[in-house]
This record gives structure tokens, C-alpha cells and sequence, in this order.
């Protein structure tokens, strides 16, 4: 039996001692987790507003650990130390092959694919420690974790690199870099971002790296801020000021060349749970709850380009159509392609070109991990970023 | 009482065979184009009463013949067949198919090759003194470029007459449609991965493991 932090309703999780996670297909290997955090994502589930969780669900996908089993087709070898994908993804199959593997044909389980078909046309490929449309497999906020196509996810990591190091290769770190490529950034561009949580932060840090000239960062928490100024990101906080008008000013009258939308509907709980309840959406709630997007495509120049990490799961209304249309934008968006970043980021790590730890703010042994989920809802000022160990002392 | 109970359990297992194997099969008439257009005959708007057909396409990223020679051991199906137990070969390319039925019981169906091109199609259909009346066919056809091979399955059945046999009918139109586009999601990640996805995190959990045990 092992610890592990399992959802059982709104506002209400706990750590609970749940059974061991076995070897099942030939491809996977088990993992003895060092480190886990806890995503911006992670609190939809705790908010209770995506479908298709189940209480007794183990959460948690951003991991890594050590490898202590291996089943017969893995190519990891025990005591090798791994950071896991978010992504389950098989690697063989169409979307795979052309590195798009958030869009994995085989991940989910095929029973478990209906769900996302209908909202989607075609189904959604598997992800850690989610709700069951994506697969719902149990994530990595435990002590251990089974990882399915451990020989196409999972990738070695040096010793010389700390956890801190290299955790957030799991997601925010490749979701921020594709969110940045995404904006397909050109030397002279100015790149607006909306939100400064670690996503947001990871996008300013990899536009600056590809060579943006100007970067200007969008939030309304002072500490948030203060983390994007220190990368080198202009900043503007929207409580004080007008954002389209600055945008406009700072821009020379041409408006922004790329837009980043790393608010999604985290922020305003625009929520996965909208896409059963046209209703709902249909009276408002959806309209302001994209605002920071529309926001995006008023400020973006003609022929600007949009990027959209941030998440969004179901239909929205007062959709500036017109707008994405007569100014000609290019629009990109989508789960991360985890598989295709980890081994080049791991490289700008070790080079010293990606820092990663700066937006650490908190390290909690897991056994606290409910105490880690509160805080980093009601208190996201201080609580940037959440760390789980589960070997550290209580 | 008997006599419903033969009905009843061979209806079940004709709903439940439907999906599982995608085996049934096939109208003769399935590629006699019922419409104007170019669109797959099972996915036109079927009027009321009109003979039952499912079917499905896949496309897999695996040769023709390689995905040709493993459907043509009937006895690999099962491996990502929801209901079909096991599938026994008999003489001259017959088969007898052992399918779940509802209550823990199970019902056979036997089957004929009607027809068989390599690396290109099998088709199939119940003898004549079978239970269920029912055919299938899989097709096999290259996918563009280097997407490798196009799957269909398609699958028959005639409604038995009555009001018991529209309620069937219906049952059958919804389950069948969602069986098959499971076991074929299934044969796909069988053939590209090597194994069938499953969240499962204990053995135990897993969908074999619940079969077995009941």
C-alpha cells in the first residue's frame, strides 16, 4: 500500500493510504516518485467543476522519480531517475509520428473515449492524473505511479541536475516554450502575455529566449509581476491600468505582434464543466470568462498571431469573430507536445540558457499536500508554485 | 419458459455479437450506393425498419498484409473483443463464436467464410441453421501516403419480426455501434503499441481481471 493524494469532492482532498500501482501492459514501468507538484489545473479538479472525476482518484502530473520496475517491453532500466510527460503518448501511432503527441490515438483507454469524441469530433489522448475523459489514470501526487509507454515518455535526467531543476520538464516548462512557438516570435516582435502563474512566467522566459524584442506581461498580483519584470518582461497590472490603451501606446500605434493567453479558463473558472451546460453559456457566464482572449485579439496587430496555452475545455459566446477574421490572425492552441521539448529544454537547462526555480515558492512533504492545495487557490500572491516530496520529514 | 428463454438469450447475444465482432456482416448490398453521393452506406439516415447495419473505420499505421494476417486467425479476435469469449475453428473455414450474453451466459454462433481476398477482405455470415442470423466483413484498403492501412468493419443483421424484434433493433442500433468502434479503437492499439491501453493501476482493476472474475 502506498500514500497518496486522492480527490473525494469540492474543496476536499486528501491523503489517503491507496493500493500499490502494479505492472499491467508490457511497456510499463513503476516509479518511486521524488518529486510532484501541484498545477494550475490541479485546481479545477479541486474546485469540482470537471466531470468525470471519481472520489478515490489519485491526482497529480507533474513527476518524476526513480525507476523501480520495468515490464518487458520497457527500455528504462531500474534505478534510472526520470521526469514523467504529463502526455501519455504511444509513439507509434499517426499523431505521434509527426511529434504531435498530445493528440495520441491509443493512450486512452477506448471505453473512456466516447466522451471527449462527442464534445471534440474525435477523442482526447490520455493524460496523468485528470479526469476520466482524458483516460483517468492515477496521477503522480503519491508515492508511486505507473507509467504506460515508459519507453517513449519518461527521459533520463542526470544526476548533477537537481529535482527543482528539472521537474517542471513534466509540463509548465514545455508548455510555456510551445506557447512561445506558437506566437511564432520574429526578432523585432513585441509579445504580450496574459497571466504571470508559472505557464505565463515560462512563456516570457522562452520568448525572450527566441529573440522577442519587447515582452509585456499582464497580471494583477504584485509578486506574480515582480517575477516577469525579473526575467526582463515589461509589465502592466491590469487593476491600474488600461490594457488595450497601453498596449496600443507601447506598441507605436501598430498594436502587439503576438499574443499569449496564458490565462485560459483557469482564472475566471471558466470551466470544462460548460461544455454540458450550453444554458449556462448562453445567458453570459462564458462571455466573461474568455475575457482575457478577446482581450488578446482586440490588441493583437493585423496579421498578428495568437497563441493559446491556457486551458479551455467547452464553448464561449461574444466571440469576436469578426475580428480574428478582418485582421487576418493566426491562431494556434492545444495540450503540450511534451515528448517533442524535454530532451532540447533539458539541454537549455544544463547550459544554463532555462531557469527553473524561480518560481518555486513553497516545498511541502506530501502528506501535506491538502494544506499545498488550499493555499495555492486562496493565496496565489505568495504561493507561486508547489512542490511535493514524498520522502521529506514532516 | 424455456422457449422465451432461448429467444431472449439468442437476442442478447445478437446485440451483443453485433459489436464484439464487428462480426456479422454485411449486407450484400453494401456497396450498391443507396444515395446520391459518396459517403459510406452505413452512415446515411436509415428510415424506419430498415435491416440493421453497423459499421466502422479505423485507420492503422501497419501494412496491409500484416493487419490482414492476424484478422484472419479468427482466434487472435478475442484478444480485443469485448464479448467474444473464444472463437473455435472448424472444418472448411467454419467457426463456431462463443459470445457473452447477459447473466453470465453465453451463446453460439456459427459462421462461414463467405468470402475471403487476400490481404484485402474477409467476409463472413451465420450457417443457416444458426441461432442468430448475422454477417460481416472486414476490408482492408492502403491509406494515403504513410498512413498505413484503412480498416473497415462492417456488420448485418436481420431484425427478428415483432414488437420484441423492433426493441431489439433498437438496442442493438445504439450498443453494437459503440461495441464495434471499441473493439476496432481496440485492434488499432493492439497492432500500432503491442498492447491495449488501460488506466487500470492494479491487475485487478483491469477490464480482463473483472471478466474473469465475474
Amino acid at each position: 500500500m502506498m500514500r497518496a493524494l486522492t480527490w473525494h469532492g469540492t474543496n476536499d482532498v486528501r491523503v489517503d493510504t491507496v493500493s500499490d500501482p502494479e505492472i499491467i501492459n508490457p511497456r510499463d514501468a513503476i516509479i518511486k516518485i521524488t518529486s510532484t507538484a501541484i498545477c494550475g489545473s490541479d485546481l479545477h479538479l479541486y474546485d469540482g467543476v470537471i466531470p468525470g472525476v471519481a472520489p478515490g482518484d489519485v491526482l497529480g502530473h507533474e513527476f518524476m522519480g526513480e525507476v523501480v520496475e520495468t515490464g518487458s517491453a520497457s527500455d528504462l532500466k531500474k534505478g534510472q531517475r526520470v521526469v514523467v510527460p504529463f502526455t501519455i503518448s504511444c509513439g507509434g501511432c499517426f499523431h505521434c509520428k509527426q511529434q504531435q503527441y498530445s493528440a495520441c490515438d491509443n493512450s486512452n483507454p477506448a471505453e473512456k473515449q466516447d466522451m471527449s469524441a462527442t464534445l471534440y469530433g474525435q477523442p482526447m489522448a490520455a493524460l496523468f492524473g485528470y479526469s476520466h475523459l482524458t483516460g483517468g489514470y492515477s496521477g503522480g501526487q503519491a508515492e508511486y505511479a505507473r507509467v504506460p509507454f515508459s519507453d517513449v515518455g519518461p527521459i533520463v535526467v542526470p544526476d548533477h541536475l537537481e529535482d527543482d531543476q528539472v521537474l517542471f520538464l513534466s509540463d509548465i516548462l514545455p508548455t510555456g516554450w510551445m506557447a512561445a512557438e506558437n506566437a511564432d516570435i520574429q526578432p523585432d516582435d513585441t509579445v504580450a502575455v496574459w497571466g504571470c502563474g508559472p505557464v505565463g512566467l515560462f512563456a516570457i522566459q522562452s520568448a525572450i529566449v527566441m529573440g522577442a524584442s519587447r515582452v509585456i506581461a499582464i497580471d494583477h498580483y504584485p509578486n506574480r509581476l515582480a517575477l516577469a519584470k525579473q526575467l526582463g518582461a515589461e509589465i502592466i497590472d491590469f487593476r491600474e491600468t488600461d490594457v488595450r490603451e497601453a498596449l496600443m501606446e507601447m506598441s507605436g500605434g501598430i498594436g502587439v505582434d503576438a499574443v499569449i493567453d496564458a490565462v485560459g479558463m483557469e482564472s475566471h473558472g471558466f470551466a470544462i464543466d460548460n461544455m454540458f451546460d450550453v444554458v449556462k453559456q448562453k445567458v453570459g457566464m462564458g462571455a466573461d470568462r474568455a475575457s482575457a482572449l478577446k482581450q488578446a485579439i482586440l490588441a493583437v496587430r493585423f496579421g498578428g498571431k495568437v497563441s493559446i496555452p491556457g486551458v479551455y475545455g467547452g464553448m464561449t459566446d461574444k466571440w469576436p469573430l469578426g475580428a480574428m477574421m478582418e485582421k487576418g490572425l493566426q491562431v494556434r492552441g492545444g495540450q503540450t507536445h511534451v515528448q517533442k521539448y524535454t530532451k532540447p529544454l533539458l539541454e537549455k537547462i544544463e547550459d544554463g540558457t532555462l531557469d527553473t526555480t524561480f518560481l518555486i515558492s513553497h516545498r511541502l512533504p506530501l502528506e501535506q499536500a491538502a494544506e499545498g492545495y488550499k493555499n495555492f487557490k486562496e493565496q496565489q500572491n505568495e504561493w507561486t508554485k508547489v512542490i511535493l516530496k514524498p520522502g521529506m520529514e514532516n | 419458459m424455456s422457449q422465451n428463454y432461448k429467444i431472449g438469450a439468442g437476442l442478447g447475444g445478437v446485440v451483443l455479437t453485433a459489436g464484439a465482432i464487428a462480426f456479422g456482416a454485411f449486407l450484400s448490398n453494401r456497396h450498391q450506393n443507396r444515395g446520391y453521393d459518396d459517403a459510406a452506406n452505413h452512415t446515411k439516415r436509415q428510415p424506419e425498419g430498415y435491416n440493421a447495419q453497423v459499421g466502422r473505420s479505423v485507420t492503422i499505421r501497419k501494412p496491409r498484409a500484416e493487419l490482414f494476417a492476424f484478422w484472419s486467425d479468427f482466434a487472435n479476435l478475442p484478444q480485443f473483443m469485448e464479448n467474444v469469449e473464444a472463437i473455435e475453428a472448424g472444418a472448411d473455414g467454419a467457426s463456431t463464436w462463443r459470445i457473452k450474453a447477459p447473466a453470465g451466459q453465453a451463446v453460439a454462433v456459427k459462421t462461414e467464410i463467405a468470402s475471403k481476398k487476400q490481404d484485402v477482405l474477409i467476409a463472413w455470415r451465420s450457417v443457416e441453421d444458426s441461432e442468430i442470423e448475422t454477417s460481416g466483413e472486414v476490408r482492408f484498403e492502403d491509406a494515403p501516403g504513410k498512413r498505413g492501412t484503412r480498416v473497415s468493419l462492417m456488420m448485418a443483421y436481420d431484425p427478428p419480426a415483432g414488437a420484441l424484434g423492433r426493441a431489439v433493433a433498437k438496442l442493438f442500433l445504439r450498443e453494437p455501434q459503440v461495441q464495434a468502434r471499441h473493439d476496432l479503437k481496440r485492434f488499432k492499439m493492439l497492432m500500432e503499441t503491442g498492447e491495449i491501453a488501460t488506466s487500470a493501476r492494479t491487475r485487478d482493476e483491469t477490464r480482463a481481471a473483472k471478466q474473469e472474475n465475474g
